[in-house]
């Protein structure tokens, strides 16, 4: 509703062959914010990104990009947006150059030249420019990607796994990057599957089998989950970790039990029936229990534990 | 915020598609390749003037003039005689399992008759299944009627000496009526390796971007239907052009084919047909799923064409249902205008009609292309 909204859409949804892919999704992005996309694989990430930029034709749902209608107004919506495609979509057999040349030139940019000049130095490619995009590393073809989906000054960025196979450093990059985009009053939304890339964002959507189970920032979206968690430690040499976690699966009250290392973390949404469950082990001096803070990654694991999967067991079409 | 066709963009398609097509080999090699082994191939048949043919006399005269005819014949090296035969069913046995080319009939009585200024009939019997092979014997056959017998006619006999020659030579052409020309078939051959060529490269040019993933970055940018087939299209146009030039150097330096009307309407004309075949093949890059269905139907549509345009087949000879689907490819009206302008000398009047039934097949297909080409997706 608010005019400065970059995405803003309303029951989308979207089946390939009556299986459902994404169902009456909603979403309204703030201009100049970074959204973190996340979901299991499969959950209908990426169609819903293709349903933002026109790729994909929505079967039923509304909505606005930048303002302007997806449906009747898809070919002035791309003139705005970048996308950044989850597999590689540039030319292998163009070089590095004459791939942001030919980006340049679709767009028709003015001073193409020096724009590409400049895409090539900001991300560090001026070096390799002559180097065909075939030949590259899985990281270089990305920041190749990124440099070219930016090189029309889009005002929305839609990134659908743009860190995937990308080292630390490149990720760090990347991100410090994605950031100077948004300072520069871009929106963008990325879709991840890392935990440390969601809580870079402002915000954070989390869909599941093509719904959306949490909308909001990270520290909205884990206190609004209400879940609570608990990690035992050894305290005795005796400890049986692995007996324990055993012991504890399948205890009502119990969404989750993931070994750390040593630790062992539990928790659950239902305080009372996790502490009603827990309340004999905590009794044993072989483990050290205290309660924390549930993190993010808790959080998605007890949401993808609540929602059916509609497309298990589906038969091909 | 121009929404409509862009100079631009159109330009940006054809730079990346030439550079694509510089760095792809194989495409290269099929440019060039691909006219010079059909011609060839094709230029081995149309080559054939060939001599020695095997020939079987059947001399029920016995006489002097008779035995002159098949010396003369067989000075002309188009002929060798390989055997006498005793009878017509002999000769036709011959004929039948292709033994022999020509048997040549010698009547009873032919030296007498000769001489008494009757002018008998010759018959050249000719196994006519391959035109090629013995239109230029036949040709020679002609000629030589009329002097064969100079030599012999002397004394009185030497009033038949002029033409009309001393006896009447009779062709007839066994299995096959028609003759095509030789000169028939290197113009052809240009359409054909055409057809050929521009159907597949540019068939193969959307299903590849679909393949390789590319699509997706081609259909998020804010290009035209339009501007992304002549995109691919217009490369396509310099390398026909690169081929009709090569079979033209060929034709005129090799085959020598005689080149009667202009050079200029003939590379005019060409450009309508170079690009109704690249809009055809758009047309199936735009429906095929891989790049393999896209050669299928590359294939596909290249079988009509070499049958039913009249490249291979007299289109006259057809029956009425295969000329209209001959009709209906570019070929069929490509050939008729470049024999048109090669062969007969025609000018703008003659082949206006053929090259605006050529305009009117690209229109069509365009416009089918462009429709069919998905701006998603789905
Ligand atoms: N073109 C298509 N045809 C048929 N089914 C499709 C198509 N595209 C996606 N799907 C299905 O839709 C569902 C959602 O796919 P989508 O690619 O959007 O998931 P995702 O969240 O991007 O997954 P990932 O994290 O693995 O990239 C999947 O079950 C997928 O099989
Ligand atoms: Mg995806």
């Amino acid at each position: 509703m608010s005019p400065a909204a970059a995405i803003e859409v309303e029951g989308l949804s979207k089946s390939f062959a009556g299986r459902v892919a994404v169902d009456s999704l909603s979403l309204a992005v703030p201009a100049g914010r970074i959204l973190g996309f996340l979901g299991p694989n499969g959950s209908g990430k990426t169609t819903t990104i293709r349903m933002l930029c026109g790729l994909l034709t929505p079967d039923r749902g509304r909505g606005t990009c930048l303002g302007l209608d997806i449906l009747t107004q898809a070919h002035a919506i791309k003139r705005q947006v970048g996308y950044m495609t989850q597999k590689f979509s540039y030319y292998e057999d163009l070089s590095i150059v004459e791939n942001l040349d030919f980006v340049a030139r679709v767009y028709g940019l003015p001073e193409r030249k020096r724009k590409v000049a400049a895409a090539l130095e900001r991300l560090g490619l001026t070096d390799r420019r002559r180097q065909l995009a075939g030949q590259l590393s899985g990281g270089w073809k990305q920041r190749l990607a990124l440099a070219a989906c930016i090189l029309h000054e889009p005002r929305l960025l839609l990134l659908d796994e743009p860190t995937a196979g990308v080292d630390p450093k490149a990720r760090r990059e990347f991100w410090e990057e994605i950031h100077r985009l948004a300072a520069d009053g871009l929106t963008v939304l990325v879709s991840t599957h890392y935990m440390d890339e969601a809580e870079r964002c402002h915000a954070i959507a989390y869909i599941a089998y093509g719904k959306l189970l949490a909308q909001g920032s990270v520290s909205e979206v884990v206190a609004e989950a209400g879940l609570s968690t608990f990690t035992a430690t050894p305290a005795a040499p005796e400890a049986d970790m692995a007996a324990l976690a055993r012991r504890l699966s399948g205890l009502p009250g119990i969404e989750l039990v993931a070994p750390f290392g040593s630790a062992l973390h539990v928790g659950g949404a239902d305080r009372d029936r996790l502490l009603a469950s827990l309340a004999p082990f905590r009794g044993d001096a072989a483990f050290a229990w205290r309660e924390d803070a549930p993190t993010l990654e808790d959080v998605f694991i007890h949401l993808m534990g609540r929602s059916r999967d509609n497309f298990a067991g589906a038969a091909p079409p | 915020m121009s929404d409509r066709f862009s100079l631009g963009r159109l330009w940006a398609m054809v730079t990346k598609e030439f550079v694509q097509m510089r760095r792809d080999r194989m495409t290269f090699a099929m440019m060039v390749g691909i006219p010079l082994i059909q011609l060839g191939l094709f230029g081995f048949a149309i080559n054939s003037d060939p001599r020695a043919l095997p020939t079987a006399v059947l001399d029920a005269d016995r006489g002097p003039f008779g035995r002159a005819v098949v010396a003369a014949m067989q000075a002309s090296s188009y002929v060798r005689v390989t055997g006498l035969v005793d009878s017509e069913a002999e000769a036709d046995q011959l004929l039948a399992e292709g033994k022999v080319q020509f048997v040549v009939n010698i009547p009873p009585g032919f030296s007498h008759r000769v001489a008494r200024g009757e002018r008998p009939p010759l018959l050249v019997e000719a196994d006519a299944t391959d035109p090629a092979a013995t239109s230029g014997a036949i040709g020679t056959l002609n000629v030589l009627a009329a002097s064969a017998l100079d030599r012999d006619l002397t004394g009185p006999l030497a009033r038949l000496k002029p033409s009309p020659p001393p006896f009447e030579l009779r062709i007839h052409r066994r299995y096959n009526q028609e003759a095509n020309t030789q000169y028939n078939v290197v113009p052809g051959l240009m359409g054909v390796v055409l057809t050929m060529t521009m159907v597949i490269m540019t068939a193969l040019a959307v299903t590849r971007e679909r393949e390789r993933g590319t699509m997706e970055t081609l259909l998020v940018m804010p290009l035209r239907p339009l501007e992304v087939m002549l995109g691919k299209i217009a490369p396509y146009v310099v390398v026909g052009y690169i081929q009709v030039a090569v079979i033209l150097l060929a034709a005129k330096l090799v085959f020598r084919v005689p080149v009667v009307g202009s050079l200029g309407l003939l590379t005019v004309a060409s450009v309508v047909f170079i690009a109704a075949n690249l809009a055809v093949g758009f047309t199936f890059s735009t429906v095929a799923r891989n790049q393999l269905q896209a050669m299928q139907m590359s294939f596909f549509y290249f079988l009509p064409s070499i049958l039913l345009s009249g490249f291979m087949f007299p289109y006259r000879g057809m029956p009425a249902w295969a000329q209209a689907v001959g009709e209906i490819l570019p070929l069929t009206h490509f050939l008729r205008v470049v024999r048109g302008i090669m062969l007969k000398g025609n000018g703008p009047g003659e082949i206006a009609g053929e090259v605006g039934a050529l305009f009117l097949i690209l229109l069509i297909v365009s416009v089918v292309a462009v429709r069919r080409y998905r701006r998603t997706l789905d």
